[in-house]
């Protein structure tokens, strides 16, 4: 059972498509109201951080399925400027400081898994995974 | 287990809604721990709330459910937020350990030994204004007639200052068996500092040395705080001055070294400016009440002599140091025959 849908960001409006897109998805993989927003709020960010840095990107969201647990993957993909200390981005208080958000370290912990890569001026791809409990 | 806090809130939950009494809201403020022992983010205490207020007062009106969803919604920047604070107290803690772990290697790191020789009475008293102190002291003492101090001064404080100073003791280390006159040690500590620590960190020194065979204590200064020296005879002070830059500016600086004759009695106070700078409420302190104090003081030993100084100042100070405070006594005592 796989089943990938995307939503292009370019302005405000499509982290709100997004947002819905995920939370459909979430829904119907059978999670609760409360990971419902967990899920929504992680995928929002990663929105948003493309939105606001990137300028334009692709937010993909995947039902997934391993070893009969079920689950949700989000990827967050754009061709930005990339991120040069990723260690830095990582840190608590780094972002969230200067008021942008739940930052990187935010998303980590809404989700169960999270891998970024990112090279400076290709761009930055961020997956995430969160599993049904 | 949340299952389990769920049932339990939902019982105190309904008890209160039951009897609105001061005792089950206590109850419920002891259970809230549980929450946080637990690590229950907000809005799962949310969500634990609706669940039982759902099978409590299953027919209230939609709104007041999908107002609640709105409201875990709400809630989970908070969690993340607090969150976020715990790993940061986490964090602190592992610092603060090695903040502690820090200070000990500095004290045995920096560690000196008063100098013993005939004639001459040693006393000094070095305390930080934080965790780790940016002053420094370290008496050298080349054969049984020479004593010498440098008193050194670290602008800046904690650890890039504390780090600063292992250099200079390594420098000094290297010193015992080359020139110890005043001028040539700031001369080569200077060029050591120059060459290891960037341009943001400015040291002063004050170095003097004391030969017990003349009597005569000669000092250079790094734009140091001048010593006082006590004429025990006329009973009056004097400032030792001597030109010189501070350490680390440049390469070739020509550092002034002067002596005095030192008589039975006399004594030299060499200070830190959190000495000469000690705030009370009117303002700095006058040289003259250090003076004073140092005075009233001048037949006990010049350990007791900087102790007292320091007890002094720093009672004015109600005990909060606003900077680190050294004060290093070289006082000539009659040699018993």
């Amino acid at each position: 059972m796989s089943y990938r849908s995307s939503v292009e960001i370019y302005t405000e409006w499509d982290i709100v498509a997004a947002r819905q897109l995920g939370r459909n998805e979430a829904k119907k993989t059978g999670f609760g109201t409360v990971d419902q927003a967990r899920i929504t709020t992680a995928i929002s960010e990663l929105a948003r951080n493309i939105y606001l840095y990137a300028g334009k990107g692709k937010i993909e969201i995947e039902r997934i399925s391993e070893n009969g647990a079920f689950g949700i993957k989000i990827i967050a993909s754009d061709e930005g400027p990339g991120i040069s200390d990723l260690r830095k981005v990582m840190e608590d208080g780094y972002s969230t400081s200067g008021g942008l958000g739940a930052g990187m370290p935010g998303v980590k912990r809404l989700m169960d898994e999270f891998k970024v890569v990112s090279e400076p001026g290709v761009g930055t791809t961020i997956t995430a995974k969160k599993w049904l409990h | 287990m949340p299952r389990e806090v769920g049932r339990q809130y939902k019982e105190i939950l309904k008890k209160y809604i039951d009897s609105q009494s001061e005792e089950d809201l206590y109850v419920g403020q002891q259970f809230s721990r549980r929450f946080i022992e637990k690590q229950i983010a907000p809005e799962d205490v949310i969500s634990i709330h609706k669940t039982a207020l759902l099978e409590l007062l299953p027919d209230l009106r939609d709104e007041v459910w999908i107002s609640m969803d709105f409201l875990i919604e709400m809630m989970i920047h908070y969690g993340l937020t607090l969150r976020e604070h715990q790993s940061l107290i986490r964090k602190q803690e592992i610092l603060q350990m090695e903040m502690n772990v820090a200070t000990k290697v500095q004290d045995t790191l920096l560690q000196t030994t008063s100098p013993n020789v005939k004639g001459l009475d040693v006393g000094w008293v070095s305390q930080p204004a934080h965790q780790m102190n940016g002053d420094y002291v370290y008496f050298l003492n080349e054969n049984q007639h020479v004593a010498s101090v440098a008193v050194a001064d670290v602008m800046g404080k904690g650890i890039p200052a504390a780090l600063c100073m292992s250099m200079i003791k390594f420098g000094m280390d290297g010193l015992e068996k080359g020139d110890t006159d005043p001028r040539a040690v700031l001369d080569i500590i200077n060029r050591i500092v120059e060459k290891s620590v960037d341009n943001s960190m400015f040291i002063s020194m004050f170095y003097g040395k004391y030969d017990a065979r003349s009597s005569t204590f000669s000092y250079s200064s790094a734009g140091h705080e001048p010593a006082l020296y006590f004429n025990a005879a006329s009973g009056t002070f004097m400032e030792l001055n001597a030109k010189g830059l501070l350490l680390g500016i440049k390469t070739d600086v020509v550092y002034e070294e002067h002596a005095v004759q030192m008589q039975d009695g006399d004594f030299i106070a060499m200070m830190t400016d959190g000495v000469t700078e000690t705030r009370t409420e009117e303002g700095f302190i006058e040289s003259e009440s250090i003076q004073q104090l140092l005075e009233s003081v001048r037949d006990q030993s010049a350990q007791k002599m900087a102790e007292h100084l320091y007890n002094e100042l720093a009672g004015l100070q109600e005990y909060r140091l606003g900077d680190d405070f050294t004060i290093v006594i070289f006082k000539k005592n009659p040699e018993e025959v």
